[in-house]
């Protein structure tokens, strides 16, 4: 994993003694809040519904034990003994005082962590594939690459003033795990015919009041030319994207306004000129960074048979993913468990990873976009091990990719934003089907719950989409069907008109009993049902045979 | 139609703690809703918002909002400041288990 330079360390640590002063200069009211508010926001410190809340960068969601052991720290020390682990590999603290905000940045630069560019109208945290360096059906790591593009744009005097925020997904394998259609800029990496490795670009992804799944604007892009190919793109769009209108200020809109094919010329013909301005990079620092993220000594020890013990069993069947060492498993730990908050971690649990990691995970821990936490690196005879300590500390519930494994957004529990309440929605839902059994024979199913419009619980590319609106002072909300997240990424449809609180969650059920009913066989998933039917029998479900054609 | 005017109550967040806090009738702040001052009318709430965004170095982001007279003094009309006057409803950890 990526190791601070001394350059790296002296720039975050000389961060935070900036902001300390900051701080220091608002209190003793030398700095209006009007003033104050911005340079916070720089440090991911935002004024939330009840509480400030301090957001964090996990690049490319990947930690090493003793970071995730500072989170609990900071966790216990400074907040109310958890963290919130958020969609865009990030996590939250929901309780900070800003007196202390200084000392928990410190904190975190102890560990090679930092809040820089969680906020704010600039290159967002750089998001990847939470099972990279691992996953079997990897081309390649993404994380150097996220890395230098991390490198590249923090602190990027050109970009720091954009538009509107902008963020970057990369992904090394062709299942896109990393949500790469849904970004500013999707990357993929891909092999061209003669085997050279390099990206697919992808542009103009994007959820929110305006989703937009990305289109490629380059097939091939070598991996040389990466900078220079994303300085292209950002400077089309830090020149045209659109500054009058908050809302139509991402580059989504852009490509949506000026069409794929004009854009991609400009892309294009500024790349030639960057890519004769610009010099190339280091290759001692491409060099550095590919080093630190190369892979850990492998345990030779064969992988022993199949297990039979029934709960082991169920965890294995869910939440053990193929490893590219055929000894090794990735294992994802849910951070779902039954009537819990979705992405919620106590300090005791993060302790837990941290050692899970440093024991059997070769010190490594991902976050994933969907709220989960990943020991990459298991050999498979250390399994039974890593589930009995999972269970020990409450975190081995065997829920991967079913139906309570929610992503939810804070929405109006935390959000200053928000229109309704997501988490006690998924709560609800998850403990609807609180039966594992029953959640296994129902099979893949992703539910996305947002609390606005901004769409951070990504309900737009869940099979099931959950939106909560403000519909006359209440609580409502609307279902879209049929939204993906992955390599095939398609925006869900709307149903028709939104439900009370109290009616959403027997909605949900509804819709699950349909197509339980309607499903071709005990393997074809819900969305593969939903893609067969289309929306008719659950628009049946939702608002009965008469009243569907009216539910707009 | 003009609509109704609805009683009003200033409220906003404590700089240093970030708690939602509540202008009261002696001129300081508060953390319980029904201990705020009430205004009656339009030129009252313009009064309440002046007088309450004078804290600029305790409070930040002073509003007015819509508030229902009660013999236990006034309560939220809108969820979402019924959500502010408790905390979370996830866990019970914030506000209420304070207060
Ligand atoms: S979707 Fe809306 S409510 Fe949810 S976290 Fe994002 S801004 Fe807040």
């Amino acid at each position: 994993m990526y190791d601070y330079s001394n350059f790296d360390a002296d720039f975050v640590h000389s961060r935070v003694a900036e902001f300390r002063g900051q701080v220091e200069r608002r209190l003793d009211g030398s700095l209006t809040e009007d003033e104050f508010k911005p340079l916070r926001l720089m440090n991911g410190l935002y004024l939330q519904l009840h509480a400030y809340m301090l957001r964090i960068a996990v690049p490319y969601g990947t930690l090493k034990s003793r970071q995730m052991r500072q989170l609990a720290y900071i966790a216990d020390t400074w907040d109310k003994g958890y963290g919130h682990f958020t969609t865009r590999q990030n996590i939250q603290f929901n309780w900070p005082k800003l007196k202390d905000v200084p000392d928990i940045l410190e904190a975190l630069a102890d560990v090679e962590m930092h809040a820089i560019q969680t906020s704010g109208n600039c290159i967002r945290n750089v998001t990847a594939d939470h099972f990279a360096g691992a996953a079997a059906d990897e081309i390649e790591d993404p994380r150097p690459t996220a890395e230098l593009i991390r490198q590249w744009s923090t602190d990027h005097p050109e970009f720091a003033y954009l538009p509107r925020k902008f963020k970057v997904a990369v992904t090394g394998s062709p299942n896109d795990r990393a949500v790469t259609k849904a970004h500013d800029i999707g990357l993929r990496m891909v092999r061209n015919e003669a085997g050279e490795p390099g990206y697919e670009v992808v542009i103009g992804g994007g959820l929110g009041r305006t989703p937009m799944i990305g289109k490629v604007v380059r097939d091939f892009l070598p991996k040389a030319d990466l900078l220079a190919y994303l300085e292209a793109i950002l400077q089309v769009y830090n020149l045209s994207g659109r500054r009058d209108n908050k809302y139509k200020a991402r580059i989504k809109i852009l490509v949506h306004e000026t069409g794929l094919e004009e854009l991609r010329e400009q892309i294009e013909a500024n790349f030639e000129r960057q890519s004769r301005l610009l010099p190339d990079v280091d290759p001692a620092i491409v060099a550095r960074i590919e080093a630190s993220f190369a892979e850990p000594e492998w345990d030779t020890r064969e992988a022993p048979a199949p297990v039979l013990e029934a709960g082991l069993k169920s965890f294995v069947d869910t939440n053990v993913t193929a490893h590219k060492q055929p000894n090794y498993a990735i294992v994802s730990v849910s951070i779902k468990p039954i009537g819990g908050t979705p992405g919620d971690a106590t300090s005791a649990q993060m302790r837990a990873l941290a050692d899970l990691a440093e024991k059997y995970s070769h010190d490594e821990l991902r976050i994933s976009h969907e709220q989960n936490v990943i020991l990459p690196h298991v050999h498979r005879a250390d399994i039974p091990a890593v589930y009995a300590a999972l269970r020990e500390a409450g975190l081995a519930t065997a829920n991967i990719g079913l139906v309570s494994d929610i992503i939810a957004c804070p929405g109006m529990d935390y959000c200053a934003l928000a229109t309704a309440r997501s988490i006690p929605i998924a709560q609800q839902i998850s403990e609807v089907f609180s039966d594992l059994d029953a959640q296994r024979d129902i099979g893949p199913l992703k539910i996305k719950i947002s609390g606005c419009i901004n769409a951070c619980g990504h309900h737009h590319v869940g099979h099931i989409g959950i939106l909560g609106l403000d519909r006359a002072g209440v609580e409502n909300y609307q279902i879209t069907l049929g939204g993906d997240g992955t390599e095939t990424a398609t925006i869900g449809e709307r149903t028709g008109h939104g439900f009370a609180y109290d009616e959403i969650v027997p909605a949900v059920e509804r819709l699950i009993e349909t197509y339980l009913e309607i499903r071709e066989t005990a393997e074809e998933t819900f969305l593969q049902t939903y893609r067969r039917t289309g929306a008719d029998p659950f628009k049946t479900a939702l608002y009965g045979e008469e009243n569907k054609a009216n539910a707009a | 139609m003009a609509r109704k005017f609805l009683p009003k109550v200033a409220t906003g967040n404590h700089l240093l703690e970030g708690d939602v806090v509540y202008f009261t009738a002696q001129g300081g702040w508060t953390r319980l809703h029904e201990e705020a001052a009430v205004a009656e009318t339009p030129e009252a709430a313009d009064a309440l918002l002046a007088q309450a965004s004078a804290f600029p170095q305790e409070i930040v982001g002073v509003y007015l909002a819509d508030a229902e007279l009660t013999e236990e003094g006034p309560q939220p009309v809108h969820f979402r400041e019924a959500f502010r006057t408790r905390g979370p409803s996830n866990y019970f950890h914030g506000k209420q288990a304070e207060l």
